[in-house]
């Protein structure tokens, strides 16, 4: 599972960098997750547009990755492809996240 | 649109772990490419038959270490496409399918649900979604409105 991560204007900025989020990498991708995001920003912004594919064993990672970073910081995404977003509408799951079309979008709106 | 030709009855084997479901995903849509599915109705192919092939690895199969195959039988009619998907496998608790409410996703973050997705999925996408065990086996059926 391969992650690569930048800081920009105050964002951490997590990028996946693999086409499945899927029941073989789940539990890969928390570890990875919680590794990268170790000691760092206040908000983790996930860029999954590599990603082609969850099932909902990724969307538990996903989950799951927020809760451990949760209440002190947060988890937001960008860059839903559509079997991605899929699954997040289907599970509601949207309303829970905050869901940016792109980084660039998130980094514009999250600038306070 | 032309008279789409009929998709054959087809029959997929694969053995019954966890690396083997993207193979067994992969196959099946080598099957239906006769059938020009949109970009939306692969995603939910791929997805339903993940979530079913996931729970056949995961619980019906546990700790068999791929000594049985997964077996995914399908057919493409008027209603959509059939699937059917056979294992050897313990049987499903109480014999029927597990029916799961949609998360809540209205909790704490700290009290969200971080599974039992799965089968929400499932239900969601497809329909006429039944379990039946015969002998020492395990027949999930399933619809897909897709290619119709």
């Amino acid at each position: 599972m391969e992650l690569t991560s930048s800081t920009e204007r105050g964002v951490q900025i997590v990028t996946v960098q693999e086409q499945r989020i899927d029941a073989a990498a789940a539990l890969a991708f928390k570890d990875r997750v919680r590794d990268v995001t170790e000691g760092g920003q206040d908000t983790v912004l996930l860029d999954l547009n590599h990603v082609v594919f969850i099932d909902s064993n990724g969307l538990g990672a996903i989950v799951a990755s927020m809760k451990i970073l949760s209440p002190k910081r947060r988890l937001v995404l960008a860059g839903l492809t559509p079997a991605v977003d899929k699954v997040f509408r289907l599970t509601r799951m949207d309303s829970v996240f905050g869901v940016f079309a792109t980084v660039e979008a998130a980094l514009n709106e999250l600038r306070e | 649109m032309g008279r789409r030709p009929p998709l054959p009855l087809f029959s997929i084997s694969l053995l019954g772990v966890e690396d083997a479901v993207l193979e067994g995903i992969a196959q099946t849509l080598a099957w239906l490419t006769p059938l020009e599915l949109s970009e939306d109705e692969t995603n939910t192919v791929q997805l339903v038959l993940a979530e079913a092939l996931n729970n056949v690895v995961e619980h019906a199969l546990a700790g068999t270490g791929g000594q049985t195959t997964v077996e995914i039988r399908g057919h493409h009619g008027a209603s959509g496409l059939d699937l059917c998907i056979v294992d050897k496998g313990i049987a499903m608790p109480d014999g029927v399918v597990p029916r799961l409410p949609a998360p809540d996703v209205t909790v704490d973050v700290a009290d969200l649900p971080d599974g039992g997705f799965g089968w929400f999925l499932i239900h969601t996408l497809a329909q006429d979604v039944t379990y039946v065990r015969r002998g020492k086996h395990n027949y999930l059926t399933l619809r897909l409105a897709v290619a119709l």
